[in-house]
């Protein structure tokens, strides 16, 4: 490294910084049902003519409930005030930077949302037939198409709602695949580092998980994945980069050695913002591809969803999946250009409909926007971002793999806590007080300590070194006051720290359940 | 083209600068170069916001079923209901919108209140005590309702009545391919589930029954509630969430589990997502729940807080032994429908239920007066009718539209031999003028 390259990634310029501290809503909020306020209300509904019938003309007087649902009684003046001071008690990426390891809080563009609330997209019934709803199927064979160019894939189903919902779509793809061939297979390798979906989807997918270890670089240990290797092995599914936010070099190695059993690879796309337009995972030897477009592609993430996870696979694969699916129609004259299809031996349908739609069209206006020459310099800069960070912090925290990281980069408080009583928790919840969301901690769970940051490509040099001199600060508080000096934050936040423990033991999981 | 990358050259020469690399291709030295791709991606280059609505524009403009162009009285589980003003305008807020999973209560009081706040309401909805922070549609959330009784009951057998929703059936048999479930279709007869003696076959450790179904008729949940008394089985009831405002609940006709969808209240036709999977069950299930749980506890000074909880059962922790694989779900939806729910109020449901019910009897009344149009099924219903015409339903769906309707769902030969069968869904939006002008259009169609 040069001697005079600063230590600041903006040269000390000034430009815009995301952080948000303190929350506004620092007053406790009542439930609706406490501001009910019997026969107040908010509804009002069009004048229809329709015959004001006795409702006992209507329903069968078994079928007639007792007594009305009891719903709070508000006005909507009340209802407007209450969202909004709960929106004051809520923390998000509009506010601040968010980064939460292994979630790719990146920012939402607005315009994403003006396309979700097109009449003519958000006002189809999802039942109309194909030639009323060409815009719509067109719209998800274009994002199919782009999608299957950044993987490196044949084609994709876009009917998962999410990450998880993609894992098992795939590994029942998997098993169609194996059994197409009269071959029964029983286990499924995970990593050690693997995200918690994994081994929860292959149990559903019907499948015993075999974890294999990480080695001392924090990759698959060859070794132990050979050893498990065999004739039972269904496949392998593997994040890439992986949740320590390192790259596994000998990926092509790795898919050598689970083909030559006759297993598959599972690419978990949890980390595909790393590598856009860099590699793809189909180059890589993976079969089997999900995408949380709430992820790469910018959807919002709504409090915990909606996402959208769809599978892309390779051409073996293909007849497989689920149905129906859009398809391009050759031809021409009057004939529609796009219909339904259903593949020849589909696992069948994993969604209500054909997937969480309106996520799938904010997340085409994300890449169109972006294009194939954004979304590389999306990887770029994410990578830039994590790498910057990991260099200004590692005399500051421990860096287990202190090696170049992709988007992200795991830390840990093992240190602090060895000398100084200082939990990882214990700076994330201090974080919190200066304006940031807190990294993923506690994960991976191969990390003592772990603190995983994820900053996204979309925050700025300026909200970086704010991020990293904040964490210096904790550090150095910690090691002058050590736990004591730490406990006591959050101070400033809507609430402090949660009583967890008793949220569990006496169960309180709605308002009629309060004592 | 758009860029949300904030970056300048400048600036990203001098981080690269402070970490020793003299380019961004060097960030990426970890990946072999064998595996690396060797070209630009053939996507088209990056455009500017206008470009891109003008694109996505156009595929709106290609879409003629769009409720605002054709008068729509299709349902099946996703309703044209009323969306005032006030529910896209709240739960929009950026604060609801681009947040995540609630994993730092303390800075995440909002969705952590909202999401109780929906939980009691759904629980009320259901007449159980315990509701879910949602799964992703009613399909999946039937799928969950069947993993939970197999395994309360280690019987697994799943008894679905042919008037659950196709799509959902279908979606439980994809997913039994990894489960081992086996899953009995027990038929209809006119309009109602035919219920087998209890002693025929293997007895059910579930038995999944839609109220209404998907003819929109009133099934006897006290049969089915028998049959389980019988047999042992757990009883799954998938409610229709605005008829609940009319009907006894699920949990009063003994339900253990109910599962329903939840787009009628407040979130948009969206050609079929995301929409809101509602998931509530009895006190003895708690633990079994999928997904995610709030609850209300406190924090160190004692004030009221909220967070997620009994997080054991969950995925993250208990890895291969979790109740469910599902992480990231559809909160935003569920946000949304408690803002509904506030709109509507205790009154304010029973009415668009009303209204729905006294559109539905109005217009069946209209459509079984035009030559040729029979009832489909004998049974009661309350928001939603089946029809049987004297052509194909599919070709008069296509008629319809050129009269400006969305006129229903032809109705496959999945349930009950399907043949020449349309489904219609009349909601509080209907006015008599549309209803009358349907009628008149339908009599054209079937001409």
């Amino acid at each position: 490294m040069p001697a005079t390259a600063p230590a600041t990634a903006s040269g000390g310029a000034p430009g815009g910084r995301a952080a948000s501290a303190p929350l506004l809503g620092r007053e406790e909020e009542p439930t609706l049902f406490e501001l009910s306020h019997p026969g107040r209300r908010a509804w009002s509904f069009r004048t229809t003519g329709v015959p004001e019938v006795d409702l006992a003309e209507l329903v069968p007087a078994e079928h007639r409930r007792a007594a009305p649902v009891e719903l709070a009684e508000v006005s909507e003046r009340d209802l407007v005030a209450h969202a909004t001071r709960l929106a004051h008690r809520q923390f998000a990426v509009d506010l601040g930077a968010y980064p939460l390891g292994s979630c790719t809080m990146k920012y939402n563009p607005k315009v994403c949302d003006t396309v979700a609330a097109l009449p003519g997209l958000a006002g189809v019934h999802p039942a109309a037939p194909a030639s009323l709803t060409q815009g719509w199927l067109g719209l998800l064979v274009e994002l199919e198409e782009v999608l299957c160019e950044i993987t490196g894939m044949a084609g994709a189903t876009l009917q998962p709602a999410a990450g998880a919902a993609g894992e098992l779509t795939g590994l029942l793809l998997m098993r169609a695949y194996h059994e197409s061939r009269g071959s029964v297979r029983t286990k499924v390798i995970i990593p050690d580092s693997a995200h918690g979906t994994n081994p929860a989807s292959v149990t559903l997918g019907g499948y015993q998980a075999v974890t294999v270890p990480s080695d001392g670089r924090g990759c698959v240990d060859m070794a132990a994945l050979a050893a498990v290797l065999d004739e039972d092995v269904a496949g392998i599914m593997l994040t890439n980069p992986n949740t320590l936010g390192l790259f596994e070099e000998d990926i092509a190695a790795i898919a050598d050695a689970v083909h030559r059993v006759g297993g598959l690879l599972y690419y978990d796309g949890a980390n595909l913002n790393a590598i856009l337009g860099v590699v793809r995972p189909g180059d890589m030897g993976f079969d089997i591809v999900h995408m949380n477009l709430h992820k790469t592609f910018a959807t919002p993430h709504g409090g915990g969803g909606p996402g959208a996870g769809p599978v892309a696979v390779s051409e073996r694969l293909m007849p497989f999946l689920p149905g129906p699916r859009p398809a391009r129609v050759d031809g021409g004259g009057d004939e529609p250009a796009y219909r339904w299809v259903t593949p020849a031996r589909s696992i069948g349908r994993v969604h209500t409909w054909h997937g969480n739609t309106l996520v799938l069209a904010r997340a085409l206006a994300y890449l169109l926007a972006t294009g194939g020459d954004g979304l590389r310099r999306v990887a770029q800069i994410a990578v830039l971002n994590a790498n910057w960070l990991r260099r200004r912090l590692a005399g500051t925290y421990d860096v287990p793999f202190d090696r170049s990281c992709m988007h992200e980069v795991v830390l840990s408080a093992r240190t602090l806590k060895r000398d100084h009583g200082v939990r990882a928790v214990d700076v994330a919840k201090r974080l919190l007080e200066e304006g940031f969301h807190a990294p993923t901690v506690s994960f991976p769970l191969i990390v003592d300590e772990a603190l995983m940051v994820e900053p996204t490509e979309t925050e700025s040099p300026q909200t970086l070194e704010a991020l990293a001199a904040a964490l210096e600060r904790i550090a150095a508080e910690a090691v002058a006051g050590g736990h004591d000096a730490l406990a006591a934050y959050p101070k400033g936040t809507p609430v402090r720290r949660v009583d967890e423990a008793r949220a569990a033991r006496t169960l309180i999981p709605t308002f009629d359940a309060r004592g | 083209m758009a860029s949300y990358i904030p970056h300048t050259d400048d600036e990203v020469a001098s981080m690269l600068a402070f970490l020793g690399l003299g380019s961004l291709d060097e960030l990426f030295a970890a990946v072999p170069e064998a595996v690396r791709l060797q070209r630009a991606l053939e996507l088209a280059d990056g455009v500017g916001e206008p470009d891109v609505l003008a694109a996505m524009e156009g595929y709106a403009r290609a879409n003629r079923a769009r409720a605002d162009r054709l008068i729509c009285f299709a349902g099946g589980g996703a309703y044209d209901h009323e969306v005032p003003s006030v529910t896209p305008a709240l739960a929009g807020r950026s604060e609801f919108v681009t947040s995540y999973t609630p994993y730092q209560p303390e800075v995440a009081q909002g969705v952590l209140q909202a999401v109780f706040e929906y939980q009691t309401m759904v629980a009320r909805l259901a007449g159980l005590p315990v509701a879910n922070a949602s799964l992703y549609d009613g399909g999946s959330a039937a799928v969950e309702a069947a993993n939970l009784g197999v395994a309360a009951t280690g019987r697994p057998t799943v008894w679905v009545s042919e008037g659950i929703h196709p799509h959902w059936r279908q979606m439980l048999a994809t997913l039994a391919a990894g489960t081992g479930h086996r899953l009995r279709t027990v038929a209809l007869a006119d309009g109602v589930t035919a219920w087998p003696d209890a002693d025929d076959g293997e007895p059910p450790g579930v038995v999944l029954v839609g109220y209404p179904n998907y003819l929109g008729c009133l099934e006897d949940l006290g049969a089915a509630r028998a049959l389980c008394d019988r047999t042992g089985a757990l009883l799954v009831v998938g409610a229709d969430p605005v008829a609940a405002g009319l009907l006894r609940s699920g949990g009063a006709w003994g339900a253990d589990v109910v599962v329903g969808e939840g787009q009628p209240f407040g979130t948009p036709l969206g050609f079929g997502g995301p929409y809101l999977g509602l998931f509530a069950c009895a006190a003895a299930h708690v633990r079994r729940l999928p997904g995610r749980l709030v609850g209300e506890t406190v924090d160190v000074d004692g004030r009221r807080a909220y967070v997620t909880t009994l997080r054991a059962r969950e995925q993250d922790i208990r890895r291969e032994k979790a109740t469910s694989n599902v992480c990231t779900n559809q909160t935003l939806m569920a946000v949304t429908a408690a803002i509904q729910l506030g709109w509507l109020g205790t009154s304010g449901l029973v009415e668009v239920a009303t209204r729905c019910a006294r559109a539905t009897a109005y217009a069946r009344r209209a459509v079984l007066a035009v030559d040729g149009v029979t009832p489909f099924a004998g049974a009661p219903v309350l928001r939603e009718f089946a029809v049987r015409l004297p052509v194909a339903a599919e070709t008069v769906v296509e008629r319809m539209a050129d009269a400006g309707f969305l006129a229903g769902i032809a109705l496959t030969d999945a349930v009950a031999g399907g043949g020449a069968g349309l489904l219609v869904a009349v909601t509080e939006r209907r006015t008599a003028r549309e209803i009358d002008a349907y009628a008149t259009a339908l009599a054209k169609a079937v001409a």
